[in-house]
């Protein structure tokens, strides 16, 4: 356990200190709030739901930051890779998956204060606070995002030389998880051949718990999206650590 | 027990041999040197020994524990210092540290008395808390000194301890790994291409050319072996110079660059023979100098090369490895 905490202790220590890194990634996920949020918010109505659209998008748009930070978090190994620090946790004597927990976490952690600094924003634009029962929802799906994501980002950079292949997983793979979560629609108004792709999509049980937490409504009830989020975390934990553990400097 | 013992260890990477089944032993309290050109298999053999690699076959102890199946015992007493910079520039020298000792499981109290102490030795306690991507070369190399004898290692690994580093820092890194070597009885294993750091610094040397070991012995042994003195002369007409030497006093001639090679014993009572010897012939002397010889020297006598002829083949042969590697 001490030796996730020393590695968890440096991701932290290091995105605190990476003071562009927190306000550059903020970025995209305000302007999706304020320009979706109040262009759409007079013309959308979400069937089904009492609140208006943009109270609907926060939880999404507080997943996807979520989301983004993450997979970043985890990609970061190739450049302690390409920087050389990764040598120095190899050639310790702690084993691998002790250090695939700790970026785990790290990086799981990062996510969530990304996410919490939105929410802040989100307060002044509409999100009304439901209680803390619900405030502690939606942290817990964020911390179970994080988790797999990170996990996520890190299986990849272990297969992975250096950062140019970064935009291609951005592009082809983490764009489309985000574009089919129903971060941004209801997934009920889906048509039926794209709803199994959706149910793919752990992110969607993502959005979902976040979104009951928040607003107190979803599509998919909260129980599954917990059953279902928490087992793809576990797994892609594993399959992180998999791949991690053959990593070659 | 010796600190470490090496059993005919080889590297092979898809046909190309990067270390050769070399075998050696070094002595606890020893300084030893790997010398040889980049490329030669130096840095393959200390990351086979520091378990950062799998052998392809032979065997290797250090501080008695096996090298493949005995990995966690080998971490836990060696320090090593990678010839690229492995260290966190966005975190502080203190930062650094403090995250290489919890990662060896050292206790708070003793880790920050530790930390405080080896700072102070490498003299870098004023910056402690300046970020390591304000730190010049020679002090990044100091911090990765200080944090790789942190949890006390009995062996240090040093590859290329002093790459790229000016002479000023070079000669206070030699100091420091003499004292630790001096009053910690540390048994140091370095790695390098520079002839004059080996011999400063090492108790023995193992010369290693293309993943075999070609020579073995300290370094006033290694040059006493090659023979007494040597004498450069450099001459418009050096092969018939070379043809001169044919008398029994002389151990070795070689050619290199217009220059003749002579090694002998007794070198200043052969000199105005043999100047005597070039004038009759009319073939003319543009210098002529006699020393001792250097490893260099050595080098030469038992490769047939200079370093430098070997670092331009040796880098092309890594190229093709990384290539290789990234396949």
């Amino acid at each position: 356990m001490d030796i996730v905490y020393a590695i968890w202790l440096r991701s932290i220590k290091r995105y605190l200190r990476s003071k562009s890194r927190i306000v550059g990634s903020l970025g995209m996920p305000l302007f999706f709030m304020l320009v979706l949020g109040f262009g759409l918010n007079s013309i959308v109505r979400v069937p089904g739901m009492e609140g208006d659209y943009i109270s609907f998008l926060i939880p999404g748009v507080v997943a996807m930051s979520v989301l983004f930070t993450s997979v970043f978090s985890g990609i970061q190994i190739i450049w302690d890779k390409q920087f050389g620090f990764l040598k120095e946790t190899l050639v310790a004597p702690v084993s691998r998956l002790e250090i695939m927990l700790g970026q785990t976490l790290g990086g799981a952690t990062t996510a969530v204060i990304q996410g919490l600094i939105l929410m802040v924003f989100a307060l002044f634009i509409g999100l009304e606070p439901t209680g803390v029962t619900g405030f502690v929802i939606a942290v817990l799906f964020m911390a179970l995002i994080g988790v797999f994501f990170t996990a996520f980002g890190i299986a990849i950079a272990s297969r992975m030389e250096d950062m140019h292949g970064f935009q291609l997983i951005m592009n082809f793979v983490i764009f489309p998880i985000f574009g089919l979560s129903g971060a941004l629609f209801p997934i009920d108004s889906l048509p039926a051949w794209l709803r199994p792709l959706t149910l793919a999509d752990p992110l969607t049980y993502g959005v979902e718990g976040i979104r009951y937490g928040l607003t107190g409504a979803a599509q998919v009830s909260p129980v599954i999206c917990l059953a279902v989020l928490a087992g793809c975390a576990v797994l892609m934990t594993a399959v992180g650590a998999y791949l991690f553990r053959k990593i070659s400097v | 027990m010796p600190a470490i013992d090496v059993h005919d260890l080889t590297k092979s990477f898809d046909g190309f041999v990067a270390v050769d089944g070399i075998s050696f032993t070094i002595e606890s309290g020893e300084i030893f040197g790997l010398l040889g050109p980049n490329g030669a298999g130096k840095t393959t053999t200390i990351a086979m020994l520091a378990t950062m690699q799998r052998p392809t076959s032979g065997a290797a102890t250090v501080n008695g524990h096996d090298i493949v199946t005995d990995e966690d015992g080998v971490r836990r007493s060696i320090g090593i210092v990678f010839q690229d910079q492995s260290l966190d520039e966005e975190l502080t020298a203190y930062e650094n540290m403090d995250f290489h000792g919890r990662l060896y499981r050292i206790g708070g109290e003793v880790r920050r008395q530790r930390i405080g102490e080896l700072l102070a030795l490498v003299r870098l306690e004023d910056r402690k808390d300046d970020l390591v991507k304000t730190y010049s070369g020679g002090m990044r190399r100091r911090l990765e000194i200080a944090r790789g004898l942190l949890h006390e290692p009995t062996v240090l690994f040093l590859d290329e301890p002093t790459l790229g580093l000016d002479p000023q820092t070079r000669n206070h890194l030699w100091e420091y790994i003499e004292r630790l070597n001096a009053e910690k009885g540390i048994t140091i294993i370095l790695t390098t291409h520079y002839m004059e750091e080996a011999d400063r610094l090492c108790d023995r040397v193992a010369i290693i050319d293309r993943g075999s070991i070609v020579a073995e012995g300290t370094p006033a042994g290694l040059k006493a072996s090659i023979g007494g003195d040597v004498i450069t002369i450099a001459s418009p007409d050096p092969d018939a110079v070379a043809g001169l030497l044919t008398a029994p006093w002389v151990s070795g001639v070689e050619r290199r660059d217009g220059q003749v090679t002579i090694r002998l014993e007794n070198a200043e009572e052969h000199v105005p023979g043999i100047v005597t010897a070039i004038h009759q012939r009319s073939i003319g002397i543009t210098s002529l100098a006699v020393r001792k010889p250097t490893l260099e020297d050595v080098f030469l006598h038992y490769t047939g090369r200079t370093i430098r002829e070997e670092e331009a083949s040796g880098r092309e042969a890594m190229r093709m490895f990384h290539r290789a590697g990234r396949r």
